[in-house]
């Protein structure tokens, strides 16, 4: 294990490999939370928060209770009870613990056990073989990776919001075509990185 | 007699969970490069709808309310694995080609969506029809939008075993549509035709 390949994964998964834009994953809180932009970044935090433990408790226990036991038939249930009970718990603590953040975050955390972002980083963190280290820093750069796609569209959104647009293209369909451009953009970071 | 056609229909047309209330968009993003991986995809799901919404249905007063949501996940999971299970075994080129977004089925808004406001609270005939309706409508929204893609990218619609060259040889395709942008744009410009054909006809 080198730095370098720690930092390439960063790289990678904020800018090449976006989760979001590149991978299509978590694309409905993706186009459902990007109208404003402080529930856009309440969300970003929050995800950042339970993608970085999820992949990590998940990478745990597909390595020391799945692997020895030869139950990784049992890693799709695993993971989903994982991450639920995860949401469940950072929600319980967050409360008791600091209610400023709980105000914060907590309305998105029970929308996040949906997010098949955080389902996805897991999955991918053990399909890419990642050792423990790279499989944090994965996480959090593709938690990152997430947050910068979303905040960059709720900022697009709020000013498409108020420009004249055909009725025809309002809704969804003008916030499709605004991810198609920025997907577009980000495009252009392909084949810059790999592992 | 009508409320069982009914259930049906709306998941179909009025409530095409794709077109009209963009529910599990991931896979429908994510895997619609080609015709044929489209079709997996979108039978896949409805396979995982359809079970997942008849247990549901059938255990549904057993369930506590406050542990319900739990309590589908898992239902779900099961039915996903299973269908994970099969694909890897019979048809591995498909499984492969679908790749991570198979185990993702499970956290589909959609299934959940359906398990929480439909086959938690109805019989098990009604939930099965919903399964079939929201099933049907998915696999047609996820096949409309691969065939755009592959046609205008490749210009070829494949079926499993080939391919077949529809648009001729001197075509010259529009590589973006196979790439993840031109999943956003194909989709866009196809929501505003499918909302045109619905205003036309009134659906609502």
């Amino acid at each position: 294990m080198e730095f370098g390949n720690l930092m390439a994964i960063i790289f990678i998964y904020i800018l090449v490999d976006n989760l979001v834009l590149h991978q299509f994953l978590g694309i409905c809180p993706f186009l459902g939370v990007s109208r404003k932009m402080e529930t856009a970044l309440g969300m970003s935090m929050a995800v950042v928060f339970v993608m970085t433990m999820a992949t990590v408790v998940a990478w745990l226990i597909f390595h020391f209770v799945l692997e020895p036991f030869d139950l990784m038939f049992l890693q799709i249930v695993a993971f989903i009870l994982v991450i639920a009970s995860l949401v469940q718990l950072v929600e319980t603590v967050m409360r008791k613990v600091s209610p400023a953040l709980y105000q914060g975050l907590g309305i998105f955390l029970p929308l996040i056990t949906t997010n098949c972002a955080i389902m996805g980083a897991a999955l991918l963190a053990i399909q890419e073989e990642f050792i423990f280290i790279e499989a944090v820093v994965f996480a959090f750069a593709a938690a990152i990776g997430f947050a910068v796609a979303l905040v960059l569209l709720a900022g697009i959104r709020e000013r498409v919001e108020e420009s004249d647009i055909s009725e025809r293209l309002q809704g969804p369909v003008v916030t499709l075509l605004t991810a198609g451009i920025l997907s577009l953009a980000f495009n252009g970071f392909q084949g810059m990185l790999s592992l | 007699m009508s409320t069982l056609v009914n259930d049906i229909s709306r998941g179909i047309l009025k409530e095409n969970p794709v077109f009209r209330l963009l529910l599990g968009m991931c896979p429908v993003l994510g895997v619609t490069v080609a015709v044929d991986n489209g079709l997996g995809m979108g039978v896949a799901a409805t396979i995982v709808l359809l079970c997942a919404n008849v247990v549901i249905s059938m255990v549904r007063s057993f369930i506590p309310k406050s542990v319900r949501i739990p309590c589908f996940i898992v239902v779900i999971a099961t039915f996903v694995t299973m269908v994970d299970m099969v694909l890897e075994a019979f048809v591995p080129p498909v499984h492969d080609e679908l790749g991570i977004f198979v185990p993702l089925i499970v956290v589909n808004c959609m299934i959940l969506g359906r398990a929480e406001a439909f086959a938690s609270k109805q019989p098990v005939l009604r939930s099965l029809l919903d399964g079939i309706g929201v099933g049907i409508g998915f696999t047609i929204a996820l096949v409309l939008l691969s065939a755009v893609r592959e046609i205008l990218g490749d210009g070829t619609i494949s079926y499993f075993v080939g391919e077949l060259n529809v648009m001729g040889s001197g075509f010259d395709p529009m590589g973006v549509m196979t790439l993840p942008p031109g999943a956003f744009i194909a989709l866009g410009v196809l929501l505003v035709l499918v909302n045109a054909f619905f205003r036309k006809f009134k659906i609502e």
